[in-house]
């Protein structure tokens, strides 16, 4: 069978997953019922517990769902010493579903793999060893990649039952109540682990900071939590921010922000009131700069600044040019340190950030987001998963669910190096072409057919060259030559989820 | 023309190649990396051995270090390789470029 | 003067010749014209690989409408004769002679330029020339140099040396230069070519590169030349003309189409005569107005 995208999808795993494939990315108005955890109930007045081990022992049973939440980034301690334990003590055939996985945790899966304690993954992405590992058919069972939005429903849903969540917080007091905000470690928002903590069976907090009891503002809440476990340190904080926290100095990725800007500022969004993504990167932060030229020199505010949050979008925030942030997670400090003092920076968590089986998520009201591509085709459709090899090392993130904004800008350059961004078919579908608009490159733009109404806006920008994608695709391919296919096997090593849970495409075990 | 000593052009830069081209008794072997050696592969090597051919190289040795180059880099650098390693960079073959 | 239509030169950007990245990106920012250099960027054991780097790309690349300049070494070098070969062959629009300091040496390049034509079958005369003047002997002979070559299209002040053949450095407020500013733009009016004004390098004090840019476009300078493709939108800026010129400018130039309707060798606004200079002007900030997106295409202001 094929999705809506013509992606060949294999009938024996979709059925046996009970898998639809991609039709639609309206999501339309169903009646869905959610799943609620089981709680043991607790009514004493202490849920220290002194080692991992002890917990896992509690806990963890072969043949389990765990889970594990990544706003420590690359500055994780938690994930490696959970795992560690849980190898150890010979558990087999888990499930791990963390909301993403980090390059600090890729030893760990691939020894757990290796070990049999871990079958299956889901995950948002994955990058480096792991990635490389997975791509050569290292993991039995195919990796099922869903967005941050998606995981959300699919926890609601069931699809994802989590039985134990170990989540790792920079202070915790003795029954559980958490935030991301204060101590040594400090991430910011809990967005994503926030769902966790709502709907895993067991609940798990690992810190190095117990505080006084009651501790506040509680993001994780007492009610939630089952366990408080004391370790010497959740993360290393000089390697939680993103590292793309300073302005690009590259002229090409200015003139890419500078182009975004002005097809932001040239769309009828650009209005008192509206409101943005623009995610991390050195571009994306350049974007925000000029957009804050514009919006001071347009007399323009925008209501929100929404997902992953940085000191720039923060810093338009103290100024007064936004009004409020809406806070998934924090990619630097300065963004962590200003949802503490910002009464208008508030904490979400990933269902109401973009999951589309909600009663209103805040992507739906996003009028303008700024997203990157390893590929987009003459589809507009967007990979954000496999490389230039085939091999996996990316990851959804927020992708599809943004691309539900009114203006999907997609933000990167035509080649990089000797790989063509814009290809006639991108290796891996990940968002479908109908959720992308305008596709910003060095060279010009080109705009979604099915936006008449932005051809007549955008159309005639000053120095800004609209073009047809298939010529955008055209001008790749003369300056880097035509690429020999890659070769895959048949063995279907991932499957992507699009955001309501059908299967839009598969990543193919690498021939090499 | 003759390889006489071993030479390098070529940096390590992105979007550049380095190319190492030695004395070898006959024909023309190419050990290349490549980040884009599946997808580009062939045609990096392709265009080294074009050039060469051009060069009336016949016997040599290359390494090809790539670090995303495009084919004129390719060329340029390989020329330069083999009129360094034939000293004959003083001299150009005009009617080669 | 080598070309009779005056072509915008606001921005010449400089572009290491040895460097794969940027010479492959070179024509993605809208420089007027890019100045590949295989002079001071380029080591001395890199020079015979910067040259060929430089020939592959032209060969290949895309560039668009920018005019293309190579930047030759010097011709006290051993590079000189095969930069010079090789850039002819490639087609290059302009060669760039550092360290002019004479006639005779726009006279040798001219005579190289057109034995190379030759010896390449280019078309005799293709190759345009220009000049660097970057020392006092040079600022004192500008303007004989400006005229010595009927290829010469400008000529362009390089402060750096300049300054420290004069036993000083750059200063933020740029008075060092006045005389050689001044010298090098006399002498290529005086001779109808271009002139280009200096580099400036501090990339993180875009107050002084806007205070120096605006100085320069009020003496009347083509352009800059630039180090950094950053600086092409601030140049375009400077230059770009307001809209009571543009405005007048159009009002002329719509005399001039009336008065060529009319057959009237005479042309006349508001009841006055317009001469030669007011139409020359009115034509560049057309022109300008254009570069700059201000216009539409019947050469309308349009409003912002």
């Amino acid at each position: 069978m094929k999705s809506k995208v013509n992606r060949e999808l294999p009938d024996d795993l979709m059925k046996k997953l009970d898998y639809k494939p991609f039709e639609t990315t309206e999501i339309g108005n169903p009646d869905v019922q959610r799943v609620a955890p089981k709680v043991h109930v607790s009514t004493g007045d202490d849920k220290i517990v002194s080692s991992i081990k002890q917990v896992v022992a509690d806990t963890v049973k072969d043949g389990m769902t765990i889970s594990f939440h990544h706003h420590f980034r690359n500055g994780d301690f938690v994930f490696n010493q959970v795992m560690r334990v849980i190898i150890d003590a010979g558990i087999k055939n888990l499930t791990l579903a963390p909301s993403s996985l980090t390059g600090v945790m890729n030893d760990m899966v691939i020894e757990a793999i290796k070990a049999g304690t871990i079958t299956n993954i889901t995950s948002s992405g994955m990058r480096g060893s792991l990635g490389d590992f997975v791509s050569h058919g290292g993991l039995k069972n195919p990796v099922i990649f869903r967005s941050h939005g998606n995981r959300a429903r699919a926890i609601e849903h069931g699809d994802i039952k989590i039985d134990v969540a170990f989540l790792g917080v920079p202070n915790a007091d003795r029954l559980g109540n958490a935030n991301g905000m204060e101590g040594n470690a400090v991430f910011g928002s809990l967005g994503y682990a926030l769902m966790d903590a709502q709907y895993a069976d067991k609940v798990v907090l690992l810190t190095d900071n117990i505080v006084d009891y009651p501790n506040t503002p509680a993001s994780i809440k007492q009610t939630q939590v089952d366990y408080v476990v004391k370790v010497d340190k959740v993360g290393d904080p000089d390697k939680i921010g993103s590292g793309a926290t300073r302005f690009t100095k590259d002229p090409k990725e200015l003139k890419i922000a500078s182009m975004v800007n002005d097809v932001i500022t040239h769309s009828p969004y650009f209005k008192d009131g509206f409101s943005f993504q623009t995610g991390s990167g050195g571009a994306a932060l350049a974007v925000t700069r000029y957009l804050r030229q514009a919006m001071i020199d347009n007399q323009i505010k925008a209501s929100f600044a929404l997902g992953g949050i940085t000191k720039p979008t923060t810093d338009l925030l103290n100024e007064g040019l936004v009004k409020k942030v809406m806070d998934v997670q924090d990619f630097d400090k300065g963004a962590a340190d200003s949802m503490h003092t910002s009464g208008n920076q508030q904490e979400i968590d990933a269902s109401w950030y973009a999951d589309p089986d909600n009663k209103g998520a805040m992507v739906d009201q996003l009028d303008v987001v700024i997203l990157s591509a390893l590929e987009i085709d003459t589809k507009f459709n967007v990979n954000v998963m496999t490389g230039s090899d085939g091999v996996i090392r990316g990851a959804i993130g927020g992708h599809q669910d943004a691309a539900t904004g009114k203006l999907t800008i997609i933000s990167a350059p035509l080649v990089r190096g000797r790989i063509a961004t814009v290809v006639p078919d991108v290796t891996t579908v990940v968002t479908p072409g109908d959720s992308v608009d305008v596709l910003v490159t060095e060279f010009g733009i080109a705009i979604n057919p099915k936006r008449t109404d932005l051809i007549s806006a955008l159309g005639n920008i000053p120095g800004l060259p609209v073009y047809k994608i298939e010529d955008l695709q055209k001008m790749a391919e003369k300056r880097v030559g035509k690429p020999k296919p890659l070769e895959f096997t048949d063995r279907t090593v991932a499957l992507i989820e699009y955001r309501d849970g059908s299967i839009i495409d598969t990543v193919k075990e690498v021939k090499d | 023309m003759e390889i006489k000593k071993t030479a390098i052009a070529g940096t390590l830069e992105s979007s550049d190649i380095q190319l190492t081209i030695s004395r070898a008794d006959s024909g023309i072997t190419i050990d290349l990396q490549s980040d884009v050696k599946k997808v580009f592969g062939d045609q990096i090597e392709a265009v080294i051995k074009e050039t060469l051919k051009s060069l009336d190289v016949t016997a040599a040795k290359v390494k090809a270090v790539d670090k995303g180059a495009l084919d004129c880099v390719i060329k340029a650098r390989t020329v330069a390789a083999v009129q360094r390693a034939a000293e004959t960079t003083d001299t150009p073959a005009w009617e080669v470029l | 003067m080598a070309e009779n239509e005056e072509r915008l030169r606001r921005t010449m950007m400089f572009v290491p010749g040895n460097n794969p990245a940027m010479v492959k990106d070179a024509g993605i920012y809208g420089a007027d014209s890019i100045m590949f250099d295989l002079e001071d960027s380029v080591s001395l054991p890199e020079k015979d690989a910067a040259r060929l780097l430089v020939y592959e790309a032209l060969q290949t690349q895309d560039y668009g409408d920018a005019e293309l300049v190579v930047r030759v070494n010097g011709q006290d070098t051993p590079f000189y004769d095969n930069d010079v070969k090789a850039m002819v062959k490639a087609g290059i629009d302009v060669i760039r002679l550092p360290k002019a300091e004479s006639p005779e040496m726009v006279e040798k390049l001219e005579a190289d330029i057109a034995a190379a034509e030759k010896e390449f079958g280019r078309e005799a005369g293709s190759t345009h020339l220009m000049a660097a003047i970057e020392s006092a002997k040079g600022v004192l002979r500008a303007a004989d140099i400006a005229a010595a070559s009927d290829r010469m299209i400008g000529i362009a002040l390089s402060a750096e040396d300049y300054t420290t053949d004069m036993k000083t450095h750059r200063y933020p407020d740029g008075r060092e230069l006045e005389f050689a500013r001044n010298m090098v733009l006399h002498a290529a009016r005086a001779a109808g070519v271009a002139a280009f004004d200096t580099v400036f390098t501090n990339m993180d004090d875009t107050e002084g590169f806007y205070r120096e840019t605006e100085y320069i476009h009020q003496l009347g300078f083509d352009g800059k030349s630039l180090v950094n493709p950053r600086q092409i939108p601030m140049v375009n800026k400077v230059y770009e003309p307001t809209e009571a010129e543009i405005k007048n400018a159009k009002n002329v130039i719509n005399a001039i189409q009336e008065a060529k309707l009319k057959g009237s060798g005479v042309i006349s606004m508001n009841g006055q005569m317009v001469d030669r200079p007011v139409v020359l002007r009115a034509q560049r900030v057309m022109k300008l107005a254009t570069a700059s997106h201000l216009v539409d295409e019947e050469g309308n202001y349009l409003e912002k």
